[in-house]
């Protein structure tokens, strides 16, 4: 399977079982096409593998596309020319650079579960907030349930679980999460102290990080965050406008000013160390590229803006004739990004950030995230769930972090999905890339955790066609450069 | 006349081989490198 794709002057050709990406100009744009099926707006019954007749028939019709090419860098477009550019598709095809099968189906189900190790946490500290945020998907931090913070116990108890069930795992992470942690820093504190005496006596390595909303940000915690945590996710929507619609106090004040000066104050004292300034968009700033570019000016230069999930009930949804407005945001947005990289103030946004050289192996591409398995959310009476987006489905509760996992039917469901268990994935050309995508949003919008939140694939495979794009654009600047 | 540049990428067939640690970041995929 291949994609193709235009985007930013760039030509870009997929394909997806190799992991191979291809830069090409027009007219081998078209003669990749046409060596498609039919459905695909090809010539070809067998794809990839042109026969003689077909052949012709692709000739045939680029020297009737190109007959009054006037565009000098295409050269000439003849019919050796021609016949050399499907000698080239045939070497990279026959290279398994194009058109190459899918090896990794038959053995999908043992590539996920290699491991049964568990490697991260999610530990709910606060189950309580001081914000009132409308759109948050744990229902203004309680999630649905009573009001509490994690004791020291539970939570030192839960770092000695996942030590116990980490298996030869040397990096582990810990996400102090809520509702709002710094409600529990005492907590925090306790927890990290207590993982770095883990540390001196197991081959393991705490990676622990912060997800705040940022009220309760003082010089202590600026000072133990930028000493302990490996990084920190702080909450803010962009414009002051669209930060105060939503993320607004108990009474029902808006915090922009409250909380940007301390992220601020948390953000130059931090270094080299890792941050994101973490927006949610919603209905109401389909131009959320504004938000982004707000949250530059401000001086953040590590970013993450995610479409809102709720019921398309809400005012402020999402709704399908939306997407085209958001395609031609995440465009602007990778165009903004290569501007001001130019200008030397470059920016990173997290959906962008995508290494083709060393990024992910193909387990980690058909595993997903590893929720239910190797992931799980920890609640303050130190319930285990699949992940946070879980927390308080009474069918989902794993167990406890003293007993184990021992909702063995929901634990079997979590080991069997995976990308090929998602039968609308398999004629996605991004599958690899997202690898199912996200087992709550699929459940919360299907019922299953295997279905597919369709709306969130279609951003998804916008992301990463500009991702691509991006990472395609600085390499031939570093080329130009270079020469 | 070059038509065609591959752009250089890990190969996913030869990651069978080499990958599966489970060494990386939980993402909570493409965007965590190895």
């Amino acid at each position: 399977m291949i994609h193709q794709y235009k985007l930013n002057g760039y030509n870009i050709v997929l394909d997806v079982y190799s992991g191979s990406i291809n830069l090409v100009d027009d007219v081998a744009y078209d003669i990749i096409q046409l060596f498609c099926g039919k459905e695909k707006g090809g010539v070809c019954l067998n794809e990839g593998y042109p026969s003689e007749t077909e052949k012709k028939e692709i000739i045939r019709l680029i020297l009737d596309k190109y007959k009054d090419n006037k565009n000098e860098s295409l050269g000439e477009v003849n019919e050796k020319e021609i016949t050399l550019c499907m000698e080239d598709i045939a070497g990279l095809r026959d290279g398994k650079k194009l058109f190459s099968e899918d090896i990794f189906r038959p053995g999908a189900g043992e590539l996920k579960n290699r491991h049964s190790d568990i490697k991260a946490l999610c530990l709910h500290v606060a189950h309580t907030c001081n914000l009132n945020c409308s759109y948050c998907f744990a229902a203004q931090g309680n999630f649905h349930g009573e009001r509490a913070l994690m004791s020291a116990e539970v939570a030192k108890r839960a770092l000695d679980f996942l030590v116990e069930n980490s298996g030869n795992r040397v990096n582990l992470e810990v996400d102090f999460f809520g509702g709002e942690p710094l409600m529990n820093w005492d907590v925090v504190k306790a927890t990290v102290a207590y993982g770095r005496e883990l540390e001196k006596h197991h081959n393991k390595r705490f990676r622990f990080t912060l997800t705040t909303n940022g009220v309760g940000i003082n010089q202590e915690v600026i000072d133990f965050a930028n000493k302990e945590m490996h990084n920190v996710v702080l909450s803010l929507d962009g414009r002051p406008w669209v930060h105060d619609t939503f993320r607004r106090t108990i009474n029902e004040e808006g915090s922009y000013h409250t909380v940007v000066p301390k992220f601020k104050e948390l953000v130059e004292a931090r270094g080299n160390k890792g941050y994101y300034m973490r927006g949610t968009f919603t209905g109401n700033n389909l131009d959320f590229t504004e938000d982004v570019k707000h949250m530059a000016d401000l001086g953040f230069d590590q970013l993450s803006m995610e479409p809102v999930v709720c019921s398309p009930d809400e005012p402020y949804a999402l709704k399908d004739e939306d997407l085209p407005t958001l395609f031609r945001q995440y465009e602007i947005l990778a165009e903004e990004m290569l501007k001001r990289r130019k200008e030397g103030r470059p920016f990173e946004f997290y959906h962008y950030i995508i290494d083709l050289v060393n990024g992910p192996c193909i387990y980690k591409r058909i595993s997903g995230c590893g929720s239910g398995t190797e992931y799980f959310a920890v609640t303050p009476w130190g319930e285990l769930y699949p992940c946070h987006q879980f927390v308080g489905d009474e069918e989902y509760k794993m167990g406890d972090i003293w007993t184990g996992v021992t909702n063995l039917e929901a634990s079997e469901s979590f080991k069997a999905c995976n990308v090929y268990s998602r039968k609308e994935c398999d004629d996605c050309w991004a599958r690899l890339y997202c690898s199912g995508g996200c087992a709550a949003n699929g459940y919360h919008t299907s019922g299953s955790i295997e279905g597919v939140y369709e709306y969130g694939c279609k951003l998804f495979r916008k992301r990463m066609e500009c991702a691509i794009m991006l990472e395609i654009a600085t390499g031939e600047e570093i080329s130009d450069n270079a020469n | 006349m070059k038509r065609i540049k591959t752009i250089e990428t890990r190969n996913l067939e030869k990651s069978l081989a080499n990958g599966g640690c489970g060494e990386c970041q939980t993402s909570c995929v493409a965007n965590q490198p190895c």
